[in-house]
């Protein structure tokens, strides 16, 4: 397979899942804000600097206030990190890999994209918000769907998958980060029920919950959901859980030494790691750490199998 | 209401399917009298039919938009198809292979002794001032002495009913997927209709032109890497070369895809590390193949890849500087390169043509510019063109002015009334609309034509233009034995 057509289709990948992603991200801040007392309105702010570019989101805009960072995250093609412009991206990759997925992926990534940009001015305001994240995070499921029901395990569908469950893994501790900012600063017996409510509504986002309550009998309190969320072997968002997938992927490829070795590393990390023991600025360094660690993975990944050229362009 | 025939006015000139007094011809005859069975309803509906598996598929050409990214359009197209009888057929494949043998002994002669130019048939001056005569390629020897593995000739046909060959593409002609999925798009539209009668399948293609293109390879006994070479997402073909990688089961590459190593040989990166490529279908002209021998500022080639080529470590369908044979003055020599090297009459003729490098037709051609069709010799896609009868007087004067200045660039030839065949109209009814052929011919150890081709359709009443950028639409060709029952 062609280092190109491979690199455009784990990214179209990846820009799928992040777009899905964003919009849980977006649906778990707009529920917490909901669920909380007015006096602990902590904003939208985290969620600038939890997906990346503040100093793009300053140069755009004057205020800080809710409309804007939605409009920056979803709607804003300005932003290179925004919900339309992560499905465009993807759609731009698939154009060029049209010959290698089922018809029916392309058709239906560009209807995708073409109904979100029509519709974005609904996702904006609180009112529609809701429906049209929840509209899109079931388009994007239908694609992986169709992909999974349709495809031949080959390369290409390897590619895709790592290329998913990567980014999966990476926005799953982006999420969590909404929870490690300092919401609550001064902890105090009375804000117990906030607390809960507030995992819980992660749990929401991530279509967790259910999941947690089967393998979780106690009540929602931080520790566990964060075992759950970061070091569950079986539920599919969880951080162990996908980067057990991204192996599983590479491992059907050639050359998958350097790169699975890779994945290995940043597992054990994210199992041995004592959660009891991330707390706010703790969990949030940690995060950090292991979003790094994520991007050298790609880093692997690309100089394994995507930069073909530049290594053989004198040898071989 | 239905299609009724008699109705129909098919006077204006040869009409395929229906011939005098409203009588079908013999190869049509179930088609037209199963379309009049169905009420007006049920022919919308299977209108719609075809509209809706044409998207579902996806059958589309790109047309790019900065704003919106790129529309797909998708690919107009009459539900009536065309009808040829088998017999006819036969006697057009044989005249299309006699063709395509001997324009690549043409260009190979001309790449090689230039026997022909010695022996005065082809005169020295027609070759000087050739554009798509390329230098580089003088002195090779391409695998199995073939140029031009992939001919496109478009067909028509005047009042007479007398089939011509109106030029040959011999570049990069396109098409051809379209003439594979319009046929995918009849059999779920009139699946009834594929049961009756002999309509001879079209879907061997793909494999035959995989077979053509494995057979070029300079490695013996090994499974050949065959790649298509498409410009990418960009072209307006790219919808076809996607779609005959898909087909090949090969690779779609890009020029970046592919670098040429220290022996000369052809690798395209892959995930693997390199891998040597033996068979480039390049969809991409002479001028972009490689910027070290054509355009130093193309980046869509492949540095080295002539150097590969000359070399004979990688065979490139077709080869560079068949074009030379493409060009609209060479056109009006084909009937006597045609003797010239097969010793053969031509099957199937020229559109009568004037040289306008001969005084005698050039002074006849000025004068007479308003009933007349000129061309520019080496422009493809209806550019640059006069259509006497629709000019202007003004245009006319210019034609003439660029004719005096440049006659080797332009040929002429009167201008043809195009046969009509049945076609649905936007009304809902049933009108005679003017059409072409563009058949492909494989030249591979055994040539190979296409089962009909592609029906291009003038959708606008009166009109001679078929291109789809200009509201030209396509059709299924049913090649129908009629003996075969």
């Amino acid at each position: 397979m062609l280092s190109r057509v491979a690199e455009s289709l784990y990214w179209m990948a990846r820009y799928l899942e992040r777009a899905e992603d964003l919009a849980r991200l977006i649906n778990v801040n707009s529920n917490l804000v909901l669920d909380l007392p007015h006096r602990f309105d902590f904003g939208w702010e985290p969620l600038i600097e939890i997906t990346g570019d503040r100093e793009r989101f300053d140069e755009l805009y004057e205020e800080l206030d809710e409309r804007s960072v939605v409009r920056f995250l979803v709607a804003d093609r300005r932003n290179t990190g925004s919900i339309l412009s992560a499905l465009d991206l993807a759609r731009e990759n698939l154009r060029t890999t049209r010959d290698i997925v089922p018809r029916e992926a392309w058709e239906q990534l560009n209807d995708l994209y073409m109904t979100a940009r029509q519709r974005t001015h609904s996702g904006v305001p609180k009112r529609g918000r809701y429906e049209f994240l929840n509209n899109l995070i079931r388009s994007c499921q239908q694609i992986t769907g169709l992909l999974a029901g349709t495809m031949s395990r080959n390369e290409a569908y390897w590619f895709i998958k790592a290329g998913r469950y990567l980014e999966r893994a990476d926005m799953t501790t982006r999420i969590v980060d909404v929870r490690s900012e300092d919401l609550l600063a001064e902890r105090s017996d009375d804000l117990t029920p906030f607390e809960n409510i507030q995992w819980m509504s992660v749990l929401k986002s991530l279509t967790a919950y259910q999941m947690y309550r089967h393998h979780v009998r106690l009540r929602v309190r931080a520790p566990d959901v964060l075992r759950f969320l970061l070091q569950h072997e079986l539920f599919p968002r969880a951080v162990v859980h996908c980067l057990g997938e991204v192996t599983a992927s590479l491992q059907h490829l050639p050359n998958h030494g350097a790169p699975v070795h890779a994945v290995h590393v940043v597992q054990a990390d994210v199992r041995e790691v004592d959660v009891q023991m991330l707390w706010q600025d703790e969990l949030h360094r940690f995060l950090d750490r292991l979003q790094v660690s994520i991007a050298d993975l790609h880093g692997e990944i690309n100089a394994t199998w995507f930069a073909v050229e530049q290594e053989d362009e004198d040898g071989s | 209401m239905a299609i009724d025939w008699k109705t129909y006015d098919s006077r204006a000139t040869w009409d395929e399917l229906i011939g005098p007094g409203g009588r079908p011809r013999a190869a049509a005859r179930r088609l037209c009298a199963y379309l009049k069975s169905l009420s007006d309803e049920e022919l919308r509906e299977r209108k719609d039919a075809a509209i809706l598996a044409i998207l579902v598929m996806g059958i589309t050409f790109t047309v790019y938009d900065e704003e919106g990214g790129s529309i797909d359009r998708a690919w107009p197209f009459d539900i009536i198809p065309r009808i040829i009888s088998a017999k006819e057929w036969q006697r057009t494949r044989e005249g299309l292979v006699q063709r395509v043998t001997a324009l690549n002994l043409f260009i190979g002669d001309l790449y090689g002794r230039q026997q022909i130019v010695r022996d005065g048939v082809f005169p020295a001056e027609m070759l000087h001032e050739s554009k798509n005569f390329r230098p580089q390629c003088v002195g090779i020897k391409p695998p199995q002495g073939t140029w031009a593995h992939i001919c496109g000739s478009d067909l028509v046909r005047d009042a007479s009913g007398t089939l011509f060959v109106l030029e040959d593409n011999l570049r990069v002609p396109s098409g051809v997927s379209y003439m594979l999925e319009n046929r995918q798009v009849m059999k779920r539209t009139f699946p009834e209709l594929f049961h009756e009668q002999a309509i001879l399948p079209v879907d061997d293609y793909p494999a035959q032109l995989f077979d053509m293109l494995s057979a070029l390879s300079p490695r013996d006994g090994e499974e050949p890497v065959v790649v298509v070479m498409t410009p990418g997402i960009y072209n307006s073909a790219y919808f076809e070369h996607s779609y005959l990688a898909q087909q090949m089961g090969c690779q779609l590459a890009e020029g970046r895809d592919m670098i040429v190593g220290d022996d000369d040989c052809v690798y395209m990166r892959t995930i693997a590390g390199l891998e040597r490529v033996d068979v480039i279908y390049r969809r991409i002209d002479d001028l972009f193949l490689d910027p070290e021998a054509f355009d130093p500022d193309s980046t869509l080639g492949v540095r080295g890849l002539m150097r590969a080529w000359r070399k004979g470590n990688v065979a490139l369908a077709n080869a560079p500087g068949a074009g030379v044979a493409d060009d609209k003055v060479v056109y009006s020599f084909v009937p006597d390169i045609i003797r010239y090297y097969l010793d053969q009459d031509p099957i199937i003729e020229n559109v009568p043509t004037f040289r306008l490098t001969d005084p005698v037709e050039r002074e006849h051609v000025l004068a007479n510019l308003h009933e007349l069709v000129v061309k520019p010799a080496n422009e493809s896609g209806g550019y640059g063109m006069l259509i006497g009868p629709h000019s202007t007087k003004k245009q006319r004067e210019e034609f003439a002015q660029l004719i005096t200045k440049n006659p080797r660039n332009y040929i002429a030839q009167p201008t043809l009334a195009l046969s009509t065949t049945p076609t649905l109209v936007e009304s809902g009814d049933c009108e005679p609309r003017h059409i072409d052929l563009r058949p492909f011919v494989l030249s591979g150890p055994d040539p190979y034509v296409t089962m009909g081709g592609l029906t291009r359709v003038a959708l606008k009443a009166g009109s001679l233009v078929v291109n789809s950028s200009q509201g030209g639409g396509s059709k299924d060709t049913w090649i129908v034995d009629t003996e075969a029952g």
